[in-house]
């Protein structure tokens, strides 16, 4: 029976909780997600928002709760490829000897054999995921030498290629440009139609109404969460963001 | 008359030293070192860890005193305590607030001096003189074996686990996403830069290894924007200072150990100056290298 019902969902996070050497830094947060749904992930910086990502790809292990990616363990799930993460341009080696193709290519490693060599379709899935994100010109670029954006859509390219069922992007908005933020949408209309979950980390409210079904506001734990039209009330967000208004924090035009 | 005084000088320059059979020896087994570091170097500088491989390669020290005195192999205790010291390191961050800096050379110079006591106090028969700084040219056959057994064990892990290796280096937590055991790379390059350390302060002792390990990698990365080419640029660059290091060691009457990490070290300023890209003088590109 629990089984059954897992399956409904492509992310099942139940009560879980994380802490760092004792130092909590996300308890009770429940979290399901179903295919084809955009959930905007919202709070301030180190409310737990990359430890709820650290969560779900397997990066931190739990000391409390369970986490389902489609019904199956973390363990399982990972070797599905079933989860991909897409990471802030700030947490990428800009200098790191590597060019898009390279990075795009990573997104096969986990099915192919020992030595990482790629198969035809591994080749013909790379070529795909990045003509998909409009790099094809960019394909043998070192990263040092690519755009905010095109970095960004470097690493979604590189989600695309791994096929994975459930994308968990963090600040996928930031400092692109207006080309990139279209294609970004774009694609993420796309990935819902192709029943894919998306997960996505934002400061920008504006996104959040634009693009998110549902809204999951956190500060170290659950505050609110649901339907972005009943969720995302100015109470919550002035909640979520320990007491301030959301004016003060993201300027007028939220 | 001058140019054929010139060439007969020249070729008896490179020759003289080769006619020897300790000189021929100490160069292949120079240079087969130097490569094997050269190579994981490559690694190193990616990962960030030349102070890893700092305290890695003193933190032997001990390992081999050890194994000398109960008969093992050398390597097998530089194994135990270079992997040993690293998970100490990581133990004492994890629980108490000093930086990991600190930590580091806290570790490995504790580590540094239990090697320099347990030598002067069990055994007199390692020279430490010769464990400090080294020397390529006497180096026994025993050790010989076990160096080309190690220096292929090395090679080949790495080979194997290139990819994986450069993924870690690069995006530890993809890799995890997708299934891969960060915490066996993690151990695995670890493992080779104990072996490395081992190996490489065979030909330039314990004081000089970590240039090695990080030289040639720094480099390399002034001068290409491809993992490849930073790979093979490290290696032959390893390659060459061990030849002239070596070289000039014979003709100059000058420490090996010494003369081979200096040369890398006029290399890596050739490329900090030179560099196409960046280096500080910027030197044109004739060609694109964006093909």
């Amino acid at each position: 029976m629990k089984s059954m019902e897992f399956e409904k969902y492509r992310i099942e996070a139940e009560n879980i909780c994380v802490d760092y050497n004792g130092k909590v830094a996300l308890y009770d947060a429940t979290l399901r997600l179903k295919a084809g749904q955009i959930c905007g992930l919202v709070g301030m910086n180190g409310a737990g928002k990359t430890t709820f990502f650290n969560a779900l790809t397997g990066f931190v292990n739990l000391s409390k709760g369970k986490i389902r990616i489609n019904g199956e363990t973390l363990k399982t799930s990972q070797k599905d490829q079933a989860v991909a993460y897409v990471p802030q341009n700030e947490g990428i080696d800009a200098d790191f000897p590597v060019n898009v193709w390279d990075i795009v290519m990573m997104g096969r490693y986990g099915s192919m054999n020992i030595f990482r060599s790629p198969r035809e379709s591994d080749i013909q899935a790379v070529k795909n995921a990045i003509e998909r994100v409009d790099l094809v010109d960019y394909s043998f670029t070192p990263i040092g030498d690519l755009s905010g954006g095109q970095r960004k859509r470097t690493f979604l390219a590189r989600a695309i290629a791994q096929r994975a069922s459930i994308l968990l992007l963090d600040e996928p908005f930031a400092g692109v440009d207006i080309r990139t933020e279209k294609l970004i949408s774009e694609l993420f209309l796309q990935f819902k139609n192709e029943g894919k979950t998306i997960l996505l980390s934002t400061h920008d409210m504006i996104h959040v109404r634009e693009f998110c079904d549902l809204v999951l506001l956190i500060n170290k734990t659950v505050v609110a969460y649901g339907d972005t039209s009943e969720v995302f009330t100015p109470e919550n967000i002035t909640s979520t963001f320990g007491g301030m208004s959301p004016d003060f924090l993201f300027g007028p035009e939220s | 008359m001058d140019g054929s005084f010139l060439t007969i000088d020249i070729n008896s320059f490179i020759t003289e030293p080769i006619a020897h059979e300790f000189m021929r020896k100490a160069i292949l087994i120079s240079i087969l070192i130097t490569s094997v570091c050269g190579l994981l170097s490559s690694f190193l500088t990616l990962k960030g860890w030349a102070l890893m491989g700092d305290a890695v390669s003193h933190a032997v020290m001990p390992g081999v005193v050890v194994a000398y005195a109960i008969g093992v192999p050398l390597s097998v205790g530089a194994f135990v305590f270079g992997v040993g010291s690293v998970a100490l390191i990581g133990f004492i961050k994890h629980k108490s607030r000093i930086k990991e800096d600190t930590v580091i050379g806290l570790v490995f110079t504790g580590f540094f001096a239990l090697g320099i006591v347990l030598i002067s106090k069990i055994t007199s028969d390692i020279d430490l003189m010769h464990i400090l700084y080294g020397t390529p040219l006497g180096i026994p056959l025993s050790d010989v074996k076990q160096t080309i057994f190690i220096s292929f064990l090395v090679v080949l892990l790495l080979s194997i686990f290139r990819k994986d290796l450069m993924l870690y280096c690069f995006d530890p937590r993809h890799a995890k996403t997708i299934g891969i055991n960060v915490s066996f790379l993690h151990y695995l390059l670890l493992t080779c830069l104990s072996l490395a350390a081992v190996v490489g302060l065979q030909a330039v002792g314990i004081v000089l290894v970590v240039a090695m390990l990080i030289t040639p990698g720094a480099t390399a990365y002034l001068l290409t924007d491809k993992f490849d080419e930073l790979s093979i640029i490290s290696v032959l660059s390893s390659i060459i200072s061990s030849l002239i290091g070596i070289y000039l060691s014979y003709w100059l009457d000058i420490a090996p150990g010494g003369s081979i990490v200096l040369v890398q070290t006029f290399i890596f300023l050739f490329a900090f100056l030179f560099a196409p890209r960046y280096g500080i003088f910027k030197v044109k590109k004739l060609l694109s290298s964006s093909n």
